[in-house]
């Protein structure tokens, strides 16, 4: 399953401060969207409030409305915590749970959900969440040993293993790759084009070059200044993006005269 | 990394060099700050005599402890005489074991459920104010929780302890006569538990608020509740903290002299709680060590149950290290 997102007229907040204003976008089911942008445009605040990890933060709040497939994820009465088990979101820093195996990490999203797995159904859903995440022949052998042992490459594909473990709706990345060296990169960005198959993907990047191998679509995001609100600025085709944006601060933002 | 193997890399290429090429040339890598290095040592030896100094405490204590309580067990007339010592420490050492058993059992979820509420649910002021309340329960001296379980907790829990006679007398531990005065191994343990559960929750407290952010937000991602992430999150990390807590507070109850003497009115060993009888390590030797004579059988006779409470203090806390260390490769600590 995959659902698109529609974003309409969002303001997020920390506290009394406005920190992203006024966005609306229309992301496709099974695309990748990038969302790009100087430190502290917003976009990983956007990113989060896609599934409502926003709110987590103290005094934080959203206002607008975001539809997955049309639902209302911040109607009144939808429980966040569904959203979220729809929505699943691979960080900047890998984060397995430490205390779990490699294992109980890919399943830690069935035993959140109270899903009771049989041993041969638990064994395929594993093979198959890190096959997915290309990491299967690297830990087979090894299921047992704790998920923070792993290098941090494959920590992070362990952390996208047990994000698509559930069968999410779609799969936001915060700079996934921002903690990696270049070859765990590239494993991770060949996932990500596998991953456009079956699911909505929205990764946050700060590298331009990976926007463009990545992405089939673009969303630049720009504040005016320190303190000011960030803003969506431009949304379109990832080549159009980079080659031939309608926006001046586009232009001077991908072309590096900037940011 | 790369930044501390640089510079070593780099001597170990140019000082050759230098040696060959020009002898008189000093190396400029030599030099470095000769305070910091002083201070470096200054540091480690102060380092190194406060380690030395803890175990050389402990060894006069445990040679102390040792030394005169051989009068317990062995005397010139009688020669080797371990049955009469045990038959007169066992009742003492289960007395000390069954308070502080009752107290744990008490204080640690008590303790562990406001460390949660003031790490995770509290609004921060709140957390705050509610943590100087706690700090200040560890700073009220323990012959004041004495006196309040005295003269007001043990007369309070007379009709408690009446029902539970009447009802639960099947079970050994509330059959027997109850207390009328309710100064009964339960009370001890209750008073203690008030004592130790400001150790347990402040450290507690202090490891979920360490809890890893990343490790709450990937359990939150995947749909966990807010109890979930704090079982899949929090526990998980704070496991040894726990222990540790738990630990200090065992160690604070087993040596508790002055609550336990003053609550309980001491008798002979019973698995009653609510029986008056029973008495404590601590209070069997703070009553009756003004009376036994320097040098008497007696005095070393209340000084080899100090020792043998030294020696289970240890081997608790041995068992807690070993807790702890036993899911080491689990604990994120790699």
């Amino acid at each position: 399953m995959s659902k698109s997102i529609q974003a309409i007229d969002m303001n997020i907040y920390y506290g009394s401060f406005r920190a992203v204003e006024g966005v609306s976008i229309d992301i496709d089911s099974r695309s990748v969207t990038a969302l790009i942008g100087p430190s502290g445009c917003g976009k990983t605040t956007f990113l989060r409030s896609i599934n409502r990890m926003h709110e987590v933060l103290p005094y934080a709040s959203v206002e607008g409305q975001l539809l997955l497939d049309g639902d209302d994820i911040y109607g009144s009465g939808v429980d966040p915590v569904t959203v979220r088990t729809m929505i699943g979101m691979v960080f900047q820093k890998p984060n397995p749970f430490p205390t779990m195996s490699i294992r109980e990490n890919v399943l830690a999203g069935y035993k959140l959900n109270g899903t009771r797995l049989s041993r041969s159904d638990a064994d395929s859903i594993v093979e198959r969440s890190l096959s997915s995440a290309n990491l299967w022949n690297e830990v087979k052998d090894r299921l047992d040993k704790p998920g923070s042992g792993l290098s941090g490459g494959q920590q992070q594909r362990l952390c996208i293993a047990r994000t698509i473990a559930v069968k999410p709706d779609v799969i936001l990345m915060d700079e996934p790759c921002s903690a990696l060296d270049p070859i765990s990169t590239l494993a991770v960005e060949d996932l990500i084009s596998e991953l456009k198959e079956e699911y909505t993907v929205v990764i946050v990047t700060h590298n331009m070059q990976q926007a463009a191998r990545v992405s089939e679509r673009t969303a630049f995001f720009n504040i005016a200044g320190t303190g000011k609100p960030g803003k969506l600025i431009e949304y379109a085709e990832t080549s159009t993006i980079f080659n031939n944006p309608s926006e001046k601060s586009t232009e001077d933002y991908v072309s590096g005269r900037f940011g | 990394m790369p930044s501390t193997e640089e510079p070593q890399s780099s001597a170990a290429t140019k000082n050759p060099r230098r040696r060959n090429g020009s002898a008189d040339r000093s190396n400029p890598l030599v030099s470095g700050d000769k305070g910091g290095v002083a201070g470096d040592k200054v540091f480690n030896g102060l380092a190194l005599a406060a380690g030395v100094t803890i175990l050389l405490v402990l060894a006069f204590v445990a040679i102390f402890l040792t030394f005169n309580s051989v009068g317990a067990v062995y005397t010139e007339e009688e020669g080797l005489n371990l049955g009469a010592f045990f038959s007169y420490a066992y009742p003492l050492l289960l007395g000390s074991l069954m308070a502080s058993a009752i107290a744990l059992m008490i204080a640690t979820p008590v303790a562990v459920g406001v460390a949660l509420y003031l790490s995770h649910y509290a609004p921060p002021k709140l957390s705050r104010t509610i943590g100087y309340v706690i700090d200040l329960l560890a700073a009220i001296p323990s012959v004041v929780y004495g006196a309040w379980g005295m003269t007001f907790l043990a007369p309070a829990l007379v009709p408690l302890y009446d029902v539970a006679h009447e009802y639960l007398d099947f079970i050994p531990f509330f059959a027997g006569t109850p207390s009328q005065t309710g100064r009964t191994v339960l009370t001890g343990g209750i008073v203690l538990s008030v004592m130790i559960i400001a150790i347990i929750t402040a450290v507690s407290r202090e490891i979920f608020m360490q809890t890893p952010k990343l490790h709450e937000e990937a359990a939150l991602a995947l749909g966990a509740t807010k109890w979930e992430m704090i079982r899949t999150a929090v526990f998980p990390f704070a496991r040894a903290g726990i222990i540790s807590g738990v630990m200090l507070g065992l160690g604070r109850a087993l040596g508790e002299t002055m609550a336990v003497a003053l609550v309980l009115s001491v008798g002979p060993l019973t698995f009653s709680l609510i029986s008056s009888g029973n008495s404590t390590i601590p209070a069997e030797i703070a009553l009756n060590f003004p009376e036994a004579p320097p040098g008497s059988e007696r005095q070393a006779q209340l000084i080899a149950i100090g020792l043998v409470l030294f020696l289970i203090t240890l081997v608790v806390n041995m068992i807690a290290r070993w807790i702890v260390s036993r899911h080491k490769e689990f604990s994120g600590a790699n």
